[in-house]
């Protein structure tokens, strides 16, 4: 049986080795010259991406997710879904600078407000064109990505739930045209969101209660307006950005399939059995 | 299985868990459940208008035509809060006398289609009113003639004070005539249909 060394006095322990110092005790020939500022200024993407990396661990979280396999045959419809995702972050952008103008207040400053926009504002007109035509683009992109997924089936198992949240998110950005559709607050969007509430209150049993929500009361009044506009601007794009997230998540964790007119390879040794 | 001393039937552990996660759903139901019920609240409250509006002599009005009038639904959003209503007198011997209401001396009747909200128009030629987006028409009374519609034209309550008539709140009818509490378009009020569409618990 081995018993541990008894602990020796502090002045008989062996000092350890200094920095900068061989075994010997010693000063060490430095290696190189420190580095020179240009050299610094060359190193400083690298290391403070270096410094970033150390302290998350992002890089292989990162290498897996952009440089993850795809199979044989991706091709252009493939980005759909990034296309899509770009026409969201397009739409948020420019969402939040048009709040920056826009006032939510039905006895009339709301259409002055978007009329202030696309009339006086510096690039106002691009910005709410880009907005308003975003959301048409962002729409349809969705449908074509679905129809990407429906018909080289990949809805089908593992990736159901992820057809799931696709579906979920189709839903809600339908939700931002509707809420989005009344902000203007023009004739056109004041009477389609009048019929949008009564197309909502025509749902049996919750259909009186859901109108009842959405315009904060029984008739249309002065909340309705600053009501859409949070739903819009802050409730809706929140539960948006939280489900794509998860969206992408699922696609790296799950991977792409191939399209369909591509048949699996058999490997060698079953070509040869065969 | 949980056995630090005779009696116990939690271990340490178990507990520690469930009660972090009790506190966790306290405190998370402590913001979210007021914030619910603030955005909930509209539902709930009491949102009927009470106030009576002045639409003008008694003159303006005959039995035989309609006058459309402007009165305000919400006063405090300005034009969007404002309304268009048809106007006329009663006329005695052919209007159905509402039931479960003292008769009321003129018929205000709203231009809110009750197919999905559309504003209906009054068309004096025919003596019918049409709705300019799904192909409503409704009679003199405000009954159903033809489209979607699925109940008669709401109304509103009527008084002459000073030789003024006034208009209260609204409300809504079955295809019989029979009054019930304002409803949003495109709620039956007829056979089992009416109950797939509650009226607001204040009203």
């Amino acid at each position: 049986m081995k018993l541990p060394a008894p602990p020796l006095p502090r002045f008989l322990r062996p000092a350890p080795r200094r920095p900068g110092t061989d075994r010997d005790g010693k000063p060490q020939e430095p290696d190189a010259k420190p580095p020179g500022l240009k050299e610094q200024a060359q190193e400083a993407g690298i290391s403070t991406v270096g410094w970033l990396d150390e302290r998350t661990g992002a890089s292989p979280f990162l290498r897996g997710f952009l440089f993850r396999k795809v199979p044989k045959g991706t091709n252009w419809f493939y980005t759909l879904g990034s296309a899509t995702m770009f026409a969201f972050l397009s739409q948020a952008v420019t969402g939040v600078f048009l709040a920056m103008y826009y006032e939510p207040d039905a006895p009339g400053r709301a259409y002055q407000s978007a009329q202030h926009i696309t009339e006086d504002v510096f690039l106002g007109e691009l910005v709410r064109g880009m907005h308003k035509w975003g959301a048409t683009v962002m729409i349809i992109l969705i449908f074509l990505h679905m129809g990407r997924v429906f018909l080289f089936g990949a809805y089908k198992y593992p990736r159901e739930l992820n057809w799931i949240i696709g579906v979920v998110l189709l839903v809600l950005t339908l939700a931002m045209g509707l809420t989005g559709y009344l902000l203007p607050f023009d004739q056109r969007s004041f009477w389609a969101t009048v019929v949008a509430v009564n197309i909502n209150a025509s749902g049996p049993i919750v259909g009186p209660y859901l109108a009842d929500f959405l315009r904060a009361g029984a008739e249309f009044n002065a909340t309705t307006i600053s009501r859409f506009y949070a739903i819009h601007m802050l409730l809706i794009p929140g539960l948006i950005a939280a489900l794509i997230g998860a969206h992408l998540y699922l696609v790296a964790k799950l991977g792409t399939t191939a399209p369909p007119w591509l048949k699996a390879e058999k490997k060698e040794l079953l070509k040869e059995e065969i | 299985m949980p056995g630090a001393f005779e009696g116990e039937t939690v271990t340490r552990r178990g507990f520690m868990t469930g009660g972090a996660l009790a506190v966790g759903g306290i405190a998370t139901a402590a913001f979210a459940l007021p914030a619910l019920g603030f955005a909930l609240g509209p539902v709930l409250e009491k949102t009927e208008v009470e106030q009576w509006q002045d639409v003008g002599p008694e003159p303006d009005f005959n039995d035989q035509t309609y006058v459309p009038k402007v009165i305000n639904i919400d006063p405090n959003i300005g034009d969007p809060g404002k309304t268009t209503i048809y106007v006329r007198k009663f006329k005695s011997g052919q209007d159905t006398v509402i039931k479960g209401q003292d008769p009321q001396p003129y018929v205000a009747i709203s231009t809110r289609c009750a197919h999905l909200g559309c504003p209906v128009r009054y068309l004096q030629a025919s003596q019918k009113f049409a709705c300019p987006c799904h192909g409503g028409v409704y009679g003199f009374q405000g009954e159903v003639i033809g489209g979607p519609p699925v109940r008669p034209l709401d109304r509103f309550y009527t008084r002459v004070r000073n030789g003024r008539v006034e208009v209260g709140a609204r409300f809504s009818l079955n295809s019989k005539l029979e009054r019930f509490s304002p409803r949003d378009p495109s709620n039956h009020l007829d056979g089992l249909w009416q109950y797939l569409y509650p009226s607001r618990p204040t009203t």
